[in-house]
């Protein structure tokens, strides 16, 4: 990347107005936050920071943390949940004020929230940033019970310790199958990093188990590297892409079977990553499209289908920008920056996004894309030029830098947002 | 580099409607792309698809630049009689590719 455009840019678009925002002269201002993850802690903290006389009330019904980001190395028995959890404590010592429930209702006529219980919140703008709810029943035979024998763990918490309990219970020998869903989903590499990493445990643990990845895509982020990986590294894993018939039609979690449209794979561990939306608040909000995203317009974030709500993180329809913890992140300072603007009358900046996203293949084994965005044919498009993979060819050490790299970046996010 | 996938039951009861899926590899290369020098991609795709079920076709379809890399396509048919079922793919390029399947039906 062109360290000097991006650099200044991002400066320009987040952190700058932090020095030059005036507080809001009467500071009467309300903002309300609906989801406390990545996008919702980091917004709220962001606007505190900004501006420390608007009110900022954050809506989180659960009061401690899970994160996905490095959960699936929970999954492989790298890692214990607790350091995938984080409480509200340091969110709330920045003036945050949290309420701890879920939001039932949304008047974006009235600009009010109805919270679960009944306490009515009016606010002058609302940011959403309620990140993914399954679609049930999207596919055939997967349910909310049949995620209690085929887990999708696709929302970091009980869902992983789940999946881990039955790699660790089943027999060597085993077959472990997974499937990934078409796009959008949360996490694009997520798959084919868990894919990697449950390889890895099978064959330090269970030799002779093997693991299908049955995929509705042909196409992957990360790809080249991945089956690098795999070829070198993982013989015990296969991947069946959308043209060799990996598509699932429908699953059955009696007999932990998994069905194409041209084979019934039974296995001992199901592991169902489905279909997904934007978090179910954003339907009641009516921010959400009939994709099941939020449309959002790249410069504020705002919705395209309803005034004064903003939608950020993986519920947003963010064009280029994949949906991630380190992407929600980066729209969380530039959706603040633009509410304060837009508080004061003034118009928000241009911004400039920066991603990065970081896969574990197995221990000391990273990798990385990372991607810079402006707005651009009304979404965020990726500046040509920008970013980068990891190479091709590389020597142990530079894998080993990017799985350090990896989890200093968790640590520093983790920090900022909830620290 | 063809690979066709073909799902047909092995049985079927007399006069039962059965449902036949097939998917081959092919990019299906339009013949509208051209390359960063401008020059254009030549067409390249699957012409047509033909089915016979003991040698009578039961399902034919000719296909288009307007359809997209690896062709799926499902029907349905009668079970009529045990035999084998025909699969046949033909396209630019002098492509040609044959699979057949075997149905009983009791």
């Amino acid at each position: 990347m062109s360290a000097s455009l991006s650099r200044r840019s991002l400066l320009a678009g987040a952190s700058a107005s932090l020095i030059a925002a005036p507080a809001v002269a009467q500071g009467t201002a309300h903002i309300v936050v609906i989801g406390g993850g990545f996008g919702g802690s980091s917004v709220a903290r962001s606007l505190k920071q900004l501006a420390p006389n608007i009110r900022v009330t954050m809506v989180e019904p659960n009061r401690v943390f899970t994160a996905c980001p490095f959960s699936n190395e929970v999954i492989a028995g790298l890692r214990d949940l607790p350091a995938q959890q984080f409480t509200y404590d340091g969110v709330a010592r920045s003036g945050v004020e949290i309420d701890f429930t879920h939001a039932s209702a949304i008047d974006a006529a009235a600009k009010r929230v109805t919270l679960a219980d009944g306490t009515v919140l009016t606010y002058d703008r609302l940011v959403l940033s309620p990140g993914i709810d399954i679609r049930w029943g999207a596919l055939r035979g997967y349910d909310e019970a049949a995620s209690a024998r085929m887990p999708h763990a696709w929302k970091a918490g009980e869902q992983t310790m789940l999946l881990r309990r039955q790699l660790e219970a089943m027999e060597d020998g085993g077959l472990v199958v997974m499937s990934a869903p078409d796009n959008p989903f949360r996490c694009p590499p997520g798959p084919y990093e868990r894919a990697s990493l449950i390889a890895w445990y099978l064959k330090t643990k269970k030799p002779k188990s093997k693991l299908i990845l049955l995929d509705a895509k042909d196409n992957f982020s990360k790809q080249r590297l991945f089956q690098q990986a795999w070829s070198q590294l993982f013989p015990n894993l296969e991947w069946i892409g959308l043209s060799k018939g990996g598509k699932v039609s429908s699953v059955d979690a009696n007999t932990l079977s998994v069905t194409t449209d041209f084979e019934t794979y039974k296995a001992q561990v199901v592991n169902i990553i489905p279909p997904q939306r934007a978090g179910l608040i954003a339907e009641a909000a009516g921010v959400s499209d009939r994709s099941g995203w939020c449309p959002i317009d790249p410069v504020t974030f705002e919705s395209r289908l309803q005034p004064n709500i903003h939608v950020i993180g993986d519920a947003a329809v963010a064009g280029a920008m994949p949906k991630s913890a380190f992407a929600a992140n980066a729209q969380a300072k530039v959706c603040a920056a633009a509410i304060v603007a837009l508080l004061h009358n003034r118009t928000p900046q241009e911004p400039r996004l920066i991603n990065t996203c970081y896969s574990i293949v197995m221990p000391d084994y990273g990798i990385s894309v990372a991607g810079v965005y402006k707005p651009g044919k009304g979404l965020l498009m990726d500046i040509e030029g920008a970013g980068g993979t990891s190479p091709l060819q590389a020597p142990d050490s530079t894998r080993k830098m990017e799985a350090d790299l990896a989890l200093g970046w968790y640590n520093t996010i983790t920090r900022e947002v909830f620290g | 580099m063809a690979r066709a996938l073909i799902n047909v039951p092995a049985k079927a009861a007399k006069g039962e409607i059965i449902e036949i899926k097939t998917l081959i590899s092919h990019p299906m290369e339009t013949g509208f792309r051209v390359t960063f020098n401008g020059t254009l991609i030549p067409r390249d795709i699957i012409n047509t698809f033909r089915v016979t079920y003991n040698g009578v076709e039961i399902f034919a379809a000719e296909l288009s630049s307007a359809m997209a890399a690896n062709p799926f396509i499902t029907f349905t048919t009668l079970a009529t009689e045990s035999g084998t079922l025909e699969f046949h793919w033909a396209g630019d390029n002098g492509f040609s590719v044959t699979e057949t399947a075997t149905l009983v039906v009791e």
